[in-house]
């Protein structure tokens, strides 16, 4: 049986490399200490998310997976009873889920805003522009638009600007759709000179590696407002209710409210969110 | 080139300062990668010798099954075993979706066609008057097939290296049925995406080296296996 050694060895090698991190890692917490947050990608690409979930875990003893997809996947794993509670950033679609009973508790958390960015020498001119009218030029001069295109909140608020601006860019040359999150997105309009939306948060995290300015802002219809839900227990009793209602509790407790404000102050000398929790928008 | 150079001394030092994110992930990277290729080879090499040395009906038709699974894309891969895994799936009571489990059925249903797939061109490879010679010199079945595999090892290690390398580099299945949870189900290869979005390019880069050999040091370690002088 000598011959066999060299293969034995290595199923032997393979199987002490699988078991050993087992066995480092130690015990596990129990199942129904699971918590499945489904949020959007700007929560976690900007980091906010880092610095609440481990205190949240420490206060309550939850583990949360927090699974990082666009506001319309989040919202769809909700509305199927896949997550157990959702941080996400779209209103209108939101409203859906809350009036259909997938979502309960609807709580307000925070804001920030959108803004359009786009190449320093911005070749269409949008600097100052109102968001419709900034969109207006960009499609005017056909300069490259670089959208998310997978349906998240950026996205949706997106649309609705082309809406307002009566224009149909889907199809257009100049009109590209990452699919991906939003700082995937700002490498690509950066790469490509071109514009594009996104939130401010991310555009903070991602600004040391970018060529790209912020040419419009403040108008007020380019709030990005973030609320909390429950996906709805007695729809989908496998969801984890106490859970998420101590997720949701947590996240409009004034101590997170206070480390919502604060968060960013540090590294970029301005808030990245504003904490909302009570107020009505 | 700055970004790769500032990766490589990032790399080093996550290494020298054992930091314990980065270990965390290193660790589960072998273990969700480890465990997946152990049991494809389980699965795998049976499969692919038994196709080698059997006649039967559908012969054919069971190679190219397995020939095609040897380029089945990870990401059909992931959303097939997430759309089962959901909580309201057919395979949802286990309620191990975005978990290290998870991750370890879809990295094996990758891993287990590429083993079996290249075991099969091993044992079929070996020359068919050795075979009769072993069967001549009186060796029983199972004599018979620990010779046979002996023969065949540099391609059945070959096998083994393909699955590793086809499982270990993958992200998007990973992805989707693990959810890339810190400290839970994050891989080298999902924290590598994670960070390029969050624009910390030197970390990604640093992430990535440390893929990179980790990777070599278990080919290398595997390949001394392969390439080792004949025994007597």
């Amino acid at each position: 049986m000598k011959r066999t050694l060299g293969l034995t060895m290595v199923l032997i090698g393979l199987a002490v490399l699988a078991a050993a991190p087992v066995l480092a890692a130690g015990s596990q917490e129990p199942k129904n200490k699971d918590l499945i947050l489904s949020t959007t990608t700007s929560t976690v690409d900007s980091g906010l998310l880092d610095v609440l979930i481990p205190v949240f875990e420490k206060k309550t003893g939850y583990r949360v997976k927090t699974i990082s997809v666009g506001t319309g996947q989040a919202l769809a794993m909700g509305e199927r009873g896949e997550a157990d509670v959702l941080l996400t950033h779209a209103p209108a679609a939101e409203k859906k889920l809350v009036d259909s009973g997938a979502v309960v508790n609807y709580q307000l958390v925070m804001h920030n805003d959108f803004v359009i960015t786009g190449p320093p020498d911005d070749p269409a001119g949008v600097k100052g522009k109102s968001s419709v009218d900034a969109f207006k030029a960009i499609a005017a001069k056909e300069a490259i638009f670089v959208s998310r295109g997978d349906d998240s909140g950026t996205h949706k608020k997106e649309l609705s600007i082309w809406k307002k601006a009566e224009i149909e860019p889907s199809g257009a040359k100049w009109y590209q759709e990452s699919g991906q999150g939003m700082g995937a997105t700002l490498l690509m309009a950066s790469e490509k000179q071109g514009y594009t939306l996104t939130d401010r948060a991310t555009y903070l995290a991602q600004k040391a590696n970018i060529k790209q300015e912020i040419l419009s802002e403040g108008d007020k219809g380019l709030l990005n407002i973030y609320h909390v839900m429950e996906v709805n227990a007695e729809k989908f009793p496998k969801v984890n209710a106490a859970g998420s209602k101590a997720f949701v509790e947590f996240m409009v407790a004034p101590e997170t409210q206070k480390m919502i404000g604060e968060f960013g102050k540090n590294k970029f000398g301005q808030s990245l969110f504003f904490p909302d929790a009570g107020k009505q928008l | 080139m700055n970004v790769l150079f500032e990766g490589l001394i990032e790399a080093l030092r996550l290494l020298v300062t054992l930091d314990r994110d980065v270990i965390n992930i290193t660790l589960r990277t072998i273990q969700v990668s480890g465990t997946a290729t152990l049991i494809s080879v389980l699965i795998g090499i049976p499969i692919g010798t038994t196709l080698a040395l059997t006649r039967f009906f559908g012969r054919g038709f069971t190679v190219s099954l397995v020939n095609f699974g040897m380029g089945l894309p990870p990401v059909v891969v992931g959303l097939a075993t997430w759309l089962c895994l959901t909580r309201y799936g057919p395979l949802g009571f286990f309620g191990i979706l975005y978990s290290p489990t998870a991750m370890i059925i879809a990295q094996t249903i990758i891993a287990t066609p590429i083993v079996a797939g290249f075991s099969l061109a091993a044992v079929q490879s070996v020359n068919p008057k050795l075979r009769l010679q072993i069967l001549a010199l009186g060796a029983t079945r199972p004599q018979y097939l620990v010779l046979l595999l002996w023969e065949a090892r540099l391609g059945i290690l070959a096998s083994i290296i393909a699955g590793f390398g086809g499982v270990i580099s993958e992200v998007g299945a990973s992805m989707m049925v693990g959810g890339n949870v810190r400290g839970y189900t994050r891989v080298l290869t999902t924290a590598t995406v994670l960070e390029v979005s969050k624009g910390r390019f030197e970390l990604a880069t640093a992430l990535s080296i440390i893929l990179l050999f980790l990777t070599f040091c278990i080919v290398a370690g595997l390949s001394y296996l392969q390439q080792r002088r004949r025994q007597p």
